[in-house]
């Protein structure tokens, strides 16, 4: 039982950063309908920031966390306004494709500008724990549990409570009605790209704490976040939520509990087999719409 | 002269050109061999092996519509077919080349059905999950694969005449050594496929694959099988790449289970993206582009003056930037700028008059053919 929930407390601490992922997929891909393949990037660039803020010009962690989200976000908006505002309007394809090249781009530029490896995070908490019963509650993943929590509660609320939240969610319903009643929604875009810039940036400081570190290799983790945007279904911020959580306990605990016989490292192919179960009985994942089509 | 008969002309001169451009292509491509070092000649091998799989994920992506990412994982059903047929059994390319397209086509169509029931992104990020899973088998079946170390490919073997390296062929005082056998060999099979690509496209079956790309629901309303029309293109589309990552993988001689990565995947979408999605042509221009660029870049930067910086990322830097810069400027690929220069040729040419004017129309006729319904 201890085993059990020691598992389940890190399958929810994994779920919640594959839920800060999947949130920022799905943010951007409900308002332009675009797979943002440098998300992981994103991610890998928020580690760096923080570890270069707090341990190279040695601010305040607390300072450094919310410079790297106000850069992130900024460095996502501005990308969303320098280069893909100019193929508005192509192929969703050709949008995917530039996505695709901002991702090569920053997974080589990260080693090329700070070497294979890795490095420290400079955050407080290290391997620091508090044992209850048994089961060990690291304080980095007790962070992730909390800090994913307030972050979420904020974009709901922003989504459903402010002019741009709603903007946004008209954007998705039917860009050219939004764009029909003036909502901005070229501004709309570059907003989805600064909440997917800032979002990644927390989730790559989280990504990086005890027991991994900041190196070239944390961006993959987006690839395993992929299950868990597809679950909750690809237009739903909610089942980003759900999606994440999920995949990250079977993750876990197919780490703990998959037989030999699956091979070595079932664990890292557990949630795209859990995917694809699910969209066979639902493809539109479990919370996702069904496009209404005009023929 | 009356509408009909110029514009009779006008479409006889299209064709003529056409041909003229295709044979000029291919006396080139047979005569460049010869012009290129061992180096070049590596790369310009691994760009037609390339294209044959890119021209696969066309039929598929291009012109049936069903997105796939799921490539690298019939690359690798192709040639771990190859290794266990002509490496562990010794069977002759003659068996194993076809083979390896026959296991990564019944693959394909196992795949298939599950695209009657998931559209667009979806799709593709369940083939994603092809990419890993079937990565995770080759990690853990060693016998087929050699597990995480890696195995030996089986040179190509006609008979008692091999490809292998140090190996070459005398043709009336040319001597073609290992790398321009397997240039002719993907050159032929290149050939092949894209004649029948072609021929494909303009049949029934290539019509009802571009239906099922346009809009589905109105195609299944106007009759065309949607489960028959994807499980084709699965089928086609698998059978190609099976045989090129065959191809590849003998021609490497050697592959790990991790080079059937996703990157793998990514670079013959964006192979197809560069080259111009659903055209013939766009498979083989594009995988230049993307497969060949590293080693361009790579004999371009010059090593000192890296500043420090690695080379490789210096590379991939470069060639991340390069595919940004060039979708933003072209989305409708190199074929795209092709068809943008030979319409500034045609209104050049045949001045502003009628001429110019049903240039522009062919032209548009095209280039909606090249669009692509996401």
């Amino acid at each position: 039982m201890t085993a059990f929930l020691q598992l389940l407390f890190q399958g929810i601490a994994l779920g919640c950063i594959y839920a800060l992922v999947a949130l920022g997929f799905t943010v951007v891909y409900r308002a332009s309908k675009v797979i943002n393949f440098a998300q992981g990037s994103l991610l890998l660039v928020g580690a760096y920031l923080v570890s270069v803020l707090a341990t190279g010009l040695n601010l305040p962690f607390a300072l450094a966390v919310i410079a790297a989200i106000a850069l992130l976000a900024a460095g996502g908006a501005v990308f969303q306004m320098m280069v893909l505002r100019r193929v508005l309007g192509e192929p969703v394809f050709v949008l995917v494709m530039i996505t695709i090249g901002l991702s090569i781009v920053i997974n080589s530029a990260i080693p090329a500008i700070f070497g294979g490896n890795a490095r420290i995070l400079g955050d407080p908490w290290g391997a620091s724990a508090v044992n209850v019963g048994g089961v060990t509650f690291n304080w980095v993943r007790i962070w992730t549990v909390l800090c994913t929590g307030l972050i979420l509660a904020l974009f709901f609320a922003f989504d459903r409570f402010s002019r741009y939240g709603l903007a946004m969610r008209a954007t998705a319903a039917d860009e050219e009605a939004a764009m029909a009643v003036g909502v901005p929604v070229r501004r709309v875009y570059a907003l989805t790209w600064a909440i997917a810039g800032g979002i990644a940036a927390v989730g790559g400081m989280f990504l990086a704490g005890f027991p991994s570190s900041v190196n070239p290799a944390l961006g993959d983790v987006a690839l395993r976040a992929f299950p868990a945007v597809i679950l909750g279904g690809l237009d739903s911020p909610p089942g980003a939520v759900v999606g994440g959580i999920t995949i990250g306990v079977v993750e876990v605990m197919s780490s703990g509990y998959a037989p030999g016989f699956l091979g070595s490292d079932f664990a890292a192919v557990a949630p795209y087999v859990v995917m694809i179960l699910v969209l066979l009985s639902r493809p539109y994942g479990l919370f996702g719409t069904p496009p209404v089509e005009r023929v | 002269m009356t509408g009909p008969a110029l514009r009779r002309r006008r479409f006889g001169a299209r064709i003529g050109a056409k041909s003229a451009a295709v044979l000029a292509v291919a006396i080139l491509a047979i005569v460049l061999p010869f012009g290129l070092n061992a180096f070049q000649l590596t790369t310009a091998t691994f760009v037609l092996i390339a294209a044959i799989g890119a021209l696969g994920l066309n039929v598929l992506t291009g012109y049936t519509g069903q997105i796939s990412l799921g490539h690298a994982f019939f690359l690798a059903v192709g040639a771990y077919t190859a290794a266990v047929l002509g490496g562990n059994d010794h069977l002759t390319a003659a068996i194993w080349l076809p083979a390896a397209g026959v296991v990564a086509a019944l693959c394909g169509a196992l795949v298939g059905p599950t695209a009657l029931r998931l559209r667009g992104l979806y799709l593709a990020i369940v083939t994603i999950g092809l990419v890993f899973i079937g990565q995770h088998i080759w990690f853990n079946v060693a016998a087929i694969s050699g597990g995480p170390g890696g195995r030996s490919f089986p040179p190509v073997t006609f008979g008692s005449f091999d490809f292998s390296a140090g190996q070459q062929l005398t043709l009336g005082g040319l001597v073609i050594d290992h790398n321009g056998l397997y240039y002719y060999l993907a050159l032929i099979i290149l050939a092949a496929a894209m004649l029948f690509v072609w021929n494909l496209t303009r049949g029934r079956p290539g019509r009802a694959m571009q239906a099922v790309r346009d809009r589905e629901i109105a195609a299944a309303i106007m009759g065309v099988d949607l489960a028959r029309t994807k499980m084709n293109a699965f089928v086609i589309s698998s059978f190609l790449t099976g045989v090129s990552g065959a191809l590849y993988a003998s021609y490497l001689s050697f592959a790990t289970p991790g080079q059937w990565s996703l990157l793998l995947s990514v670079q013959y979408v964006a192979a197809i993206i560069v080259g111009g999605i659903g055209t013939v042509w766009g498979a083989l221009l594009g995988s230049i582009v993307i497969f060949a660029l590293p080693s361009v870049l790579q004999s371009l930067i010059p090593q000192s003056s890296s500043g420090g910086l690695p080379i490789d990322d210096i590379t991939s830097i470069a060639y991340g930037v390069l595919i940004i810069a060039f979708v933003v400027l072209e989305p409708h690929g190199v074929v795209g700028l092709g068809r943008r220069v030979a319409s500034l040729w045609a209104r050049v040419a045949g001045g502003a008059g009628e001429g110019g004017r049903l240039s522009q129309e062919a032209q548009a006729i095209e280039t909606g053919e090249a669009t692509w319904a996401g």
